[in-house]
């Protein structure tokens, strides 16, 4: 009885205010899909680098016939050169630290070079002989990048040392930023939204000061008259919560899964599912935020 | 039922307390108007027995209960047991006359059998017998004030207060609010009612607590609007007292 007594009130409140929940339901939906975006690219960037970081390498570029840098002074590496580099990756002091190596010959690296850009014109014009041929060193620790470099590029016959993994932090930097913004953006939005629950329940809990008034001198609890109020914000929350999960899971679906996925064949993006997780956390965060503002809002507004 | 030892309500440090000293004690089951001219402490004296305020000193028994010791989470109980009218009625404009009514039940949770049980029944107690689906612009003065009383006795409260329950109302009409109320007393509850009606308090005949700038000048049983008794002592100092700040405050309007 109490119950259904409750939920009519709800419904009552609700109607009489439409505009200004509709207004708390679509702040909080554009709030909380900044927080999901933020949440989604951390996801993103977790994913990317549990897939590349075991798959980089830390490449060491051996001297060709156009190499320029001062290490290929004495032109193209030496068979010479490169036994003695191979010796080195072979020596207990360097081999500590990494897994496996292959040396890609310049015929490999032309191969390799024709898959990646197919589409692309730039093949035509590049010939075998330009592109070095190169050892190619799986970590067994990715930060230990520093000791391959020191050891190898004063080397001779070797152009240069580089290291796959700081190409992908940059990628991961930029990413970080723009979820970092997408966090700023959201706080605000958060803010714009508790401060409308807040006049939306002032103005629900005036309009309907009559039937608060008397439910108070017929004895009603306190739970019973404010409940209502509460659970008007915590509604109107949860249905934006809920639309920007929804919004989420199309963006995964339909613009990650679809489009990107397949210009970017590479790239393992997160998927329908995962985003999935987000959306409790986001409904979660919508209620508590619109039930504890509802909440402090009755505590001025309406005298129990 | 009701007792007052030695209340001292100020609200404004500045000006003299609404109730000062208030010594009084209702009966259970008894009828009491009280009387006195705007802003002599009649409102006040209701809403000590509310809690909806609290008294400066002095203590404050309802139902033998100190209410100064009721805790917040309890003062609904305190209320469910006194029911409240108002000179405006206070009805609900987009209810009729039942869910008026049968509001003051949901809200405190009782059972849809209960409520459909108890609300034709106290609506028949108030003479308001086929008028449930009414709304109430389309009611009477009198009639809207049935429904206020209907509803303020529906939980069967042990005390009724009324504040000016016939201040909007013809002397007729309010005679017939108070055929009601009298009824009301009759079945054991304990009815108190602030007025300014001297012709209903002289035509009922009960007990008249007068208050005069928040004390309690006159308390007499079967009494009349105006006293009988000569006015003598202390109470014939606050009276002239009193006079003189009335006339003052008159003089001062012209």
């Amino acid at each position: 009885m109490r119950l259904a007594f409750i939920l009519g009130e709800i419904g009552s409140g609700l109607r009489r205010n439409l505009s200004m929940v509709i207004s708390v339901v679509l702040v909080t939906f554009v709030s909380l899909t900044f927080v999901g975006a933020a949440g989604m690219l951390q996801m993103q960037i977790n994913q990317m680098k549990g897939y590349w970081y075991d798959k980089v390498q830390v490449a060491i570029f051996l001297c060709n016939d156009s190499s320029t840098s001062t290490g290929c002074a004495s032109g193209a590496v030496t068979k010479e050169q490169q036994d003695n580099l191979v010796k080195m990756l072979e020596s207990p002091a360097v081999k500590q630290y990494i897994n496996d190596y292959q040396f890609e010959s310049q015929a490999d690296a032309f191969k390799h070079f024709k898959e990646q850009f197919s589409n692309s014109p730039i093949v035509d014009s590049v010939t075998q002989d330009q592109l070095p041929s190169s050892f190619r060193i799986n970590m067994k620790d990715p930060q230990k990048y520093q000791i391959i470099s020191e050891t190898f590029s004063s080397q001779a016959g070797v152009e240069t040392v580089s290291d796959q993994r700081q190409v992908l932090e940059r990628i991961f930097e930029w990413m970080n930023g723009a979820s970092v913004a997408a966090m700023v953006v959201a706080g605000v939005m958060i803010f714009c939204a508790v401060l409308l629950i807040t006049t939306t329940i002032r103005l629900s809990a005036f309009s309907r000061r009559r039937e608060t008034g008397i439910m108070r001198l017929v004895g009603a609890s306190k739970t019973v008259i404010q409940l209502p109020f509460i659970l008007e914000g915590v509604i109107a929350a949860v249905v934006g919560a809920v639309l920007a999960s929804g919004t989420l899971w199309l963006v995964a679906q339909f613009w990650l899964n679809g489009d990107l996925s397949q210009q970017f064949l590479n790239t393992p993006f997160i998927s329908s599912t995962q985003v999935l997780v987000i959306a409790p956390v986001l409904i979660a965060l919508g209620g508590g935020l619109a039930g504890i503002s509802s909440l402090l809002t009755l505590r001025r507004y309406l005298k129990v | 039922m009701i007792r007052f030892e030695n209340v001292t309500k100020v609200y404004d440090t500045n000006a003299r307390p609404a109730l000062d000293a208030v010594n009084l004690e209702i009966d259970r089951g008894e009828f009491t108007f009280l009387v006195g001219a705007s802003g002599s402490g009649k409102s006040t004296f209701l809403r000590l027995i509310l809690k909806e305020d609290r008294a400066t000193s002095g203590s404050v028994y309802v139902a033998g209960q100190n209410v100064a010791n009721i805790s917040s989470w309890r003062v609904p109980k305190l209320r469910r047991g006194i029911g409240v009218v108002f000179q405006d009625f206070r009805l609900l404009p987009q209810k009729n006359v039942f869910a008026n009514v049968a509001f003051a039940m949901q809200v405190i949770g009782k059972s849809r059998s209960i409520i459909r049980e108890t609300v034709p029944e106290v609506l028949k107690t108030v003479g308001l017998e086929g008028k449930e689906r009414r709304m109430p612009h389309e009611l009477s003065g009198g009639e809207q004030q049935r429904v206020a009383i209907a509803r303020a006795v529906v939980n069967r409260p042990g005390i009724l207060l009324a504040d000016e329950p016939t201040g909007n109302l013809d002397p007729i009409t309010s005679m017939g609010i108070m055929g009601v109320l009298d009824k009301i007393n009759q079945n054991g509850t304990t009815v108190v009612m602030a007025t300014h009606d001297d012709d209903i308090v002289n035509e009922m005949r009960k007990r008249v607590v007068e208050l005069r700038n928040g004390v309690v000048v006159r308390d007499e049983a079967r009494a009349l609007y105006t006293s009988m008794i000569p006015v003598v002592g202390e109470s014939r100092r606050m009276k002239d007292a009193s006079d003189a700040e009335i006339d003052r405050a008159q003089g001062v309007q012209q």
